[in-house]
């Protein structure tokens, strides 16, 4: 009996992951499209024209580029782990996206197909596992690059990365009192019922301090400015991707935006009620309708961070290094106990 | 110390302040900031679509002039490649031979010339040294090329259309510059 194996299901994953894997390679490559683009509008600039209309085609062009590149491997460098680097930051980036709800389900065939890849009750730790080992991409590739400016640049990849995943666990242990689940669907369910349409129960009215340090960590987890030291090319050197070129250095970059989207999306499921549209009530709607208008508002929600993220990046400048390891070990991780100290502490008093 | 004039700024060096070393409000300015630059209007001219004008006084590349009846106005007298500062202009002189009067103004004309485009900085002193108004300087740029030779511009590549042959490519390479009385 244990052997009866459910066809219909394992192809309708194995559709779900193309879908949300392809989906995330476009959307991470439009990313670059956008950041430019982003860029340029904040800095008066127009970016990118010329590839297409309104230089749609310009990800193309660029991932052309890169394809066409001279592939180097270091004499020195310890082949197989060169290699393996790019491809292991760039599985981790995608791996993250298996349990994220991106939907409530649809309804073909006569099945309620979940939109959602793997409904796993500890849904969020696997996130921090999965995010965790990103690190291992970076140190690897710079390890194996035999450069002593590589390493150092992973040194302060993985550094970095480790100091802000603390703060950013911390802050979400408060989040995970007052959900009392780790499943990011029954989070997003949560979010769903409330007063004012679904609005008053987000996350992020209930722990606002919480959002704000995962918000930092995020962008520290992501390399991006003010936290983007790892690859600061223009006043250290290019960082762990030093030695690489051609599509290795590509998937690094990419690796890097599918983690943008990627924690935009974390962010959105957590904090601002995941694929629930606000004043909308999904249970009166056919199911189908239902989850394009969660698709629409998760993806709403996903874009204005990017945006943010971005947003940002062209108006801070990078910290210096003792000031980010400042920031990160003696302010937010305290923030962050604090945090969650005075959420437990309310916890127990509202409910005795 | 005396200050030495009243322009003198006392730089504060006084700590910060709680409201300033949480760093966030001035974070919120600036993205303020950026923002509103979304709205700004952006300087940039799309280039090969529309040009920016040229103001009367450009100068660009030489054009070697003829006259009305289409004869050229170079007599060779090198004066212009004196003139050059950055030596960007060779010539090589020829007699006219009877029978040539139709394509040359002058007894003796240039029966090579060549402005290398590199070398040139188009400060147009060429144009005030002719005494025969035979060069001056036009409102187009040189346009930018693959080779390094194919900057040295020769006689067919500065000549001006003609004006019989061709009246109206004439007009246009003339544009409103050149002082078009016969000067003999
Ligand atoms: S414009 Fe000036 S530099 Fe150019 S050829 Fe004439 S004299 Fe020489
Ligand atoms: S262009 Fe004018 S100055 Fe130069 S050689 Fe000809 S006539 Fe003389």
């Amino acid at each position: 009996m244990l052997l009866v194996i459910d066809w219909a299901m394992i192809l309708e994953k194995f559709v779900l992951i193309t879908v949300v894997v392809m989906a995330s390679l476009g959307i991470a490559m439009y990313t670059t499209f956008a950041e430019r683009k982003v860029a340029a509008i904040l800095q008066d600039r127009r970016g990118p024209n010329r590839a297409g209309p309104f230089g749609l085609l310009q990800p193309l062009a660029d991932g052309l580029k890169l394809f066409f590149k001279e592939e180097i491997i270091p004499n020195f460098s310890s082949k197989s782990l060169f290699i393996l680097g790019p491809g292991l930051a760039m599985l981790t980036a995608i791996m993250t996206s298996a349990v994220i709800p991106w939907g409530d389900k649809v309804h073909f065939f006569n099945r309620d197909i979940s939109l959602q890849i793997a409904d796993i009750n500890i849904g969020i730790l696997y996130v921090f596992g999965v995010v965790s080992l990103g690190v291992y991409g970076i140190m690897i590739g710079s390890w194996a690059s035999n450069n002593k400016f590589s390493l150092l640049g992973g040194l302060r990849a993985a550094s970095q990365i480790i100091s802000y995943e603390l703060a950013m666990g911390i802050s979400l242990i408060a989040l995970l009192m007052v959900t009392g689940t780790l499943s990011l669907k029954e989070m997003v369910l949560q979010q769903q019922q409330g007063g004012w349409g679904g609005l008053l129960s987000w996350n992020v009215l209930k722990q606002p301090l919480g959002f704000f340090i995962f918000i930092i960590c995020s962008f520290a987890e992501c390399n991006r400015t003010p936290f983007d030291l790892p690859e600061a090319e223009n006043e250290l050197i290019g960082g762990y991707h030093t030695e690489y070129s051609s599509m290795k250095l590509g998937f690094y970059l990419f690796a890097e935006y599918i983690n943008m989207f990627i924690s935009s999306v974390i962010m959105a499921t957590l904090f601002f009620g995941g694929y629930d549209m606000p004043f909308v009530n999904e249970a009166n709607l056919s199911p189908n309708i239902a989850a394009l208008v969660g698709i629409i508002a998760l993806m709403a929600k996903v874009v204005f961070f990017i945006f943010v993220f971005m947003w940002v990046r062209w108006t801070i400048p990078r910290f210096r290094y003792d000031q980010l390891m400042h920031l990160g070990w003696r302010i937010l991780i305290p923030l962050a106990l604090f945090n969650m100290l005075v959420t437990g502490g309310l916890i127990l008093y509202f409910n005795k | 110390m005396q200050a030495l004039t009243n322009r003198v700024k006392v730089v504060e060096r006084k700590p910060m302040s709680l409201w300033e070393r949480l760093y966030i409000p001035a974070i919120l300015k600036g993205m303020a900031i950026t923002f509103s630059h979304i709205f700004k209007k952006k300087p940039t001219i799309n280039y090969p679509e529309k040009k920016r004008p040229f103001s009367p006084v450009f100068r660009g590349l030489q054009i070697l002039n003829r006259d009305e009846e289409g004869r050229e106005n170079c007599t060779a007298c090198g004066l212009c490649a004196v003139a050059c500062p950055a030596e960007a202009i060779t010539m090589e002189a020829a007699e006219r031979a009877p029978g040539e009067e139709h394509l040359y103004r002058e007894e003796k004309y240039a029966a090579k010339y060549e402005i290398n485009m590199l070398r040139c900085i188009f400060c147009g002193l060429c144009e005030e040294a002719c005494p025969k108004d035979a060069i001056y300087l036009s409102e187009t740029f040189t346009p930018a090329d693959y080779q390094r030779k194919q900057f040295i511009y020769n006689k067919t590549d500065l000549l001006i259309p003609h004006p019989q042959e061709d009246p109206e490519a004439y007009k246009k390479a003339l544009g409103n510059r050149a002082k078009n009385q016969t000067v003999n």
